[in-house]
C-alpha cells in the first residue's frame, strides 16, 4: 500500500498527488512513468512521473479527471492509500547534450513537459516553453513552467488567457522568428503532437514526442500498448514512451486509442453515482 | 497389504459438461471425492523400481504419498508431497502427466496409468480445505537469497531453500504473484484462489514476498547483492515477450496478444460483469497458433460469449504442441480447428475493428531443423476467414529487462539466459531457471529448475563459509 502524503487541486479536473513510494522515487528520471491502482478491484493505469524527491522518498503524480479510475483516485485523500504503484517504467527522456530546446506542453501533458523542462535547465540548456489550454480555468503548472523557461509562450483555445490559438502557432512564430532549436519536445494531446510534428519537420527540426497509449502491465509482456514507428512495431512502455515525432503513426494511435470508449463511458458514469451517493 | 484394484481404467475426473462449462469460468474438471480417489490409489502397484518417480521433474514420492492416499491418510500423504513439491494443487492440474509420471507407470502397459495427477491434486485439495496447521518453519541459517519472479520456477526455488532456512525475498513485477499461473493459465483450468493458497503456504514458511517491483528497473541483480546483501540471486522471470507475425492489419484495434487478452481476462479478471478493467467480447474469434496458450485463449474467447471460435494453425493436428487433454476439451466446448493454414493479412472494417483475416492453405514438406515437417504454402489457396477479432498465440520470448541491466549476464542470441545444467550464469552467485532460461516450457520444468537451482544455490552458499 502506498500513502498519499498531499493533494492538490491544480484546476477544477486536474489533480496532485505526492506519493509515498521510496524505491521509486530512488531512480525515476523525468519521462518515466508508473502504473498504480486505486483498490484491489481496480484496473492499472499508467501515469507519467511529475517530479519525485528522491530524500523524501515521494514520487508526484498528477492526473487528469477523465474517467472511472482518476474519478475514484481523486476521491481519495491525503492519508488515504493506493493498492499498487509500480515503477519507475519506461526509458528516460534523453536530455543529455541538448544545448536550446524548445519544449511544447498541451493541457494535462504539461505535467509530463514541465520535469523535462526542468531537468533541461538544471543541465545548463536554453528553454522556450509554450504551454497550450482550452481556456483560462484549465492551466496548471504555470509558475513553475515560467521559472525554468528563458522564453515562455501562454496559449488558450479561446484567447482567456495569454495568447489566443494553438501551441503551433506560437512555436511557428518562435521558428520563424529565428529560433534555432537542436530539439523540439512535445507532449500533450495525440493530436497537437501530430501537428507539432507535422510543423517541424517543414523545418527539418528534429522533435520527440511522448505517446501514452493503452497499458496494462507496462513492462513489456503484453504489447497492448504497441503503436508504428518508423514502419516497426514498438512497444510504449518499453521501448518509449519516447519517439521520433516524424515517424510515428498518429493515425494508427488515435484508432487504437479508442478501443474501450463504450466501456469507458459506462465506468465513469458508475464512479460518478457511486460518489453521488456517499455524498447523500 | 491392501488388495490392489486391477481394473484396466483409470476413475474418470468428474468434470463439468461441456456446453455448460463454455459459458462460465468455473473450474472445468471438479476433482475426485473421498472414495474416488481410494479407489483410484489401490490401482497402484507399489512398484520395487519405482518408474514414476524418474518420469517426475521434481522427483515426488510417488508410490509412497499414494499409499497413504490407499489407507485414507490424507494428511499424512500431503506431507509427503510437501517435501518435494512447493506447488502441488497446481500441479495436479496443469502438469502434463502424460508425458510425466504417468508416462513411466507399469499400468500404462496394459490399461490405462494410475491418475497419479488427480491424486495429487485431490490430496492438496484435501490439505487446504481441512488442515489448519501451519507448516513448520526451518532453523533460520542466517543467509539471505533473493528470488526475481514469482512464477513456478521462482516460487519453487523460494519454497526449497526457506525448507532449508534461507531468509528468502521474491520480487515480483506484478502486483500479484503466480507468473503464468495467476496471469495466463485461466480460472477454469486453474483457479486463483488455488494458486494464491500455494503462495500462502511458502509466506507460512518464511517466504517473503515484495510485488510492483521489477527488477531491472526499481532494483538490479548487482544492487541486490551488493547494498541489500543478498549472497545469491535466481532468476525466474519466465519469457513474457509476446512475438507477433509482422502482417498488415496486426495493430488493428482488436488484434491481442495472448498475454494481454489472458492478462486482462485472468489478472485483471475482466471476464467479471463488475470488472474495471475492460475486454472485447467479440463474436467471431480467430486465435492463431497450436499450442496450450492458443487453446487457453480460445476457450476464453468462447466464455466471454463469442458464436464461433476458431484455432487457426499452420501443420495439422499431429503437430498440435498443445496437451492431448486440452486439445480435447476444446473441441468437446465447440472450438472450430482450422489447421494447414497461414494468416497473410488482417482486414480492417468499420472504425479500425477487424472484419476478417486472409489465410493461404498450407501442405507439410520435409523436415525442418526441429524435426517438424516444414509448412510450405499452396500457391492460389488464399481466402478470407470472416472474424472480428484476432488473437495471436505465437509464442513468448524473455524480457530482456534484467539482461540489458545486469553486467556480465551472458544470453543465447533469442534472449535467454546462459545457465549449466545446476543453474549456474555466467556470474558467481547468479542462478536462473525456468523460462528465462529455456524460452517458453511448462510449468513443471520450470519448477524442476527451481528446484535444482535451490539446490545448487544451498551448495555454492554452504560452501562459502
Amino acid at each position: 500500500m502506498y500513502k498519499i502524503l498531499r493533494k492538490k487541486e491544480l484546476n477544477p479536473t486536474v489533480t496532485l498527488m505526492d506519493i509515498e513510494a521510496p524505491f521509486v522515487a530512488k531512480k525515476a528520471e523525468p519521462g518515466q512513468f508508473i502504473i498504480l491502482r486505486v483498490d484491489a478491484e481496480g484496473e492499472r493505469i499508467p501515469l507519467t512521473v511529475a517530479d519525485y524527491d528522491r530524500e523524501k522518498g515521494t514520487v508526484t503524480i498528477i492526473f487528469q479527471i477523465v474517467g472511472g479510475t482518476t474519478e475514484r483516485l481523486n476521491h481519495l485523500n491525503e492519508g488515504d492509500f493506493i493498492q499498487d504503484f509500480v515503477g519507475p517504467l519506461g526509458e528516460p527522456s534523453h536530455t543529455e547534450g541538448l544545448k536550446k530546446v524548445a519544449v511544447i506542453g498541451g493541457g494535462v501533458g504539461c505535467a509530463i513537459a514541465y520535469p523535462v523542462a526542468k531537468k533541461l535547465h538544471r543541465l545548463g540548456a536554453e528553454v522556450h516553453s509554450v504551454v497550450g489550454f482550452r481556456n483560462k480555468d484549465l492551466v496548471i503548472l504555470e509558475e513553475e513552467f515560467a521559472a525554468v523557461s528563458d522564453v515562455f509562450k501562454m496559449m488558450t483555445d479561446d484567447g482567456s488567457y495569454g495568447q489566443k490559438g494553438l501551441v503551433t502557432d506560437a512555436l511557428k512564430a518562435l521558428i520563424e522568428s529565428g529560433e534555432k532549436y537542436d530539439e523540439v519536445i512535445a507532449i500533450g494531446p495525440v493530436v497537437m503532437m501530430k501537428f507539432v510534428s507535422l510543423l517541424t519537420k517543414q523545418y527539418g527540426i528534429k522533435t520527440v514526442v511522448s505517446m501514452n497509449p493503452i497499458m496494462i502491465d507496462g513492462t513489456g509482456m503484453c504489447g497492448c500498448c504497441r503503436l508504428t514507428v518508423g514502419g516497426k512495431m514498438k512497444f510504449a512502455c518499453v521501448d518509449g514512451p519516447d519517439f521520433d515525432g516524424h515517424e510515428v503513426d498518429y493515425d494508427e494511435i488515435l484508432k487504437r486509442a479508442s478501443t474501450y470508449k463504450e466501456f469507458e463511458a459506462k465506468e465513469r458514469e458508475k464512479a460518478c453515482n457511486l460518489f453521488k451517493k456517499e455524498v447523500r | 497389504m491392501i488388495m490392489p484394484n486391477m481394473s484396466l481404467k483409470k476413475n474418470p475426473m468428474p468434470s463439468q459438461a461441456p456446453d455448460i462449462r463454455n459459458k462460465n469460468f468455473s473450474e472445468v474438471a471438479l476433482g475426485y471425492s473421498a472414495e474416488t480417489a481410494i479407489d483410484e490409489a489401490k490401482r497402484c502397484l507399489h512398484c520395487k523400481n519405482m518408474p514414476c518417480v524418474g518420469g517426475c521433474p521434481v522427483k515426488i514420492r510417488i508410490p509412497e504419498f499414494i499409499a497413504k492416499v490407499a489407507e485414507g491418510a490424507f494428511e499424512e500423504a500431503y506431507q509427503i508431497i510437501q517435501q518435494t513439491s512447493s506447488l502441488p494443487a497446481v500441479c495436479g492440474r496443469v502438469c502434463p502427466q502424460e508425458t510425466q509420471c504417468e508416462a513411466k507407470c507399469v499400468r500404462g502397459i496394459k490399461g490405462e496409468p494410475v491418475g497419479i495427477g488427480r491424486l495429487e491434486r485431490f490430496v492438496a485439495d484435501w490439505h487446504n480445505a481441512h488442515s489448519c496447521d501451519l507448516p513448520v518453519k526451518a532453523e533460520p541459517n542466517g543467509h539471505k537469497v533473493a528470488v526475481v519472479g514469482s512464477g513456478p520456477a521462482g516460487l519453487t526455488c523460494a519454497g526449497d531453500l526457506a525448507k532449508r532456512g534461507y531468509d528468502v525475498t521474491v520480487f515480483e513485477a506484478l502486483h500479484l504473484a503466480g507468473g503464468v499461473l495467476e496471469y495466463g493459465i485461466p480460472e477454469f483450468r486453474l483457479p486463483k484462489s488455488i494458486v494464491q493458497k500455494e503462495i500462502d503456504n511458502l509466506k507460512a514458511l518464511g517466504v517473503k514476498l515484495e510485488t510492483n517491483m521489477v527488477v531491472g528497473k526499481v532494483l538490479s541483480v548487482d544492487e541486490l547483492m551488493g547494498e541489500y546483501g543478498f549472497e545469491a540471486v535466481f532468476i525466474g522471470s519466465g519469457a513474457g515477450l509476446p512475438r507477433f507475425m509482422n502482417i498488415p492489419g496486426e495493430n488493428l484495434k482488436s488484434v491481442y496478444s495472448a498475454n494481454e487478452f489472458l492478462t486482462r481476462v485472468n489478472l485483471m479478471k475482466a471476464y467479471k460483469e463488475d470488472s474495471r478493467t475492460p475486454v472485447l467480447h467479440s463474436k467471431r474469434v480467430a486465435v492463431v497458433g497450436g499450442g496450450n496458450v492458443a487453446m487457453d485463449a480460445a476457450r476464453s474467447a468462447k466464455r466471454l460469449g463469442a458464436d464461433e471460435v476458431y484455432i487457426v494453425y499452420r501443420r495439422s493436428e499431429k503437430e498440435l504442441p498443445a496437451r492431448a487433454e486440452e486439445v480435447e476439451h476444446a473441441k468437446e466446448e465447440g472450438i472450430i480447428f482450422k489447421f494447414l493454414t497461414n494468416p497473410t493479412a488482417i482486414l480492417e472494417g468499420e472504425n479500425g475493428m477487424v472484419r476478417g483475416m486472409t489465410c493461404i492453405e498450407m501442405e507439410l514438406g520435409e523436415p525442418d531443423a526441429s524435426g517438424r515437417r516444414r509448412p510450405v504454402e499452396k500457391p492460389g489457396s488464399e481466402f478470407t476467414l470472416d472474424c472480428d477479432c484476432v488473437i495471436m498465440a505465437l509464442g513468448t520470448s524473455p524480457n530482456p529487462l534484467i539482461k540489458n541491466t545486469t553486467k556480465g549476464l551472458e544470453t543465447q542470441k533469442w534472449g535467454g539466459i546462459i545457465a549449466d545444467e545446476k543453474g549456474l550464469t555466467s556470474r558467481e552467485g547468479v542462478y536462473a531457471g525456468g523460462d528465462a532460461v529455456t524460452g517458453a516450457a511448462t510449468v513443471i520444468l520450470a519448477m524442476g529448475a527451481g528446484k535444482t537451482a535451490a539446490e545448487a544455490i544451498d551448495e555454492y552458499i554452504s560452501s562459502k563459509q
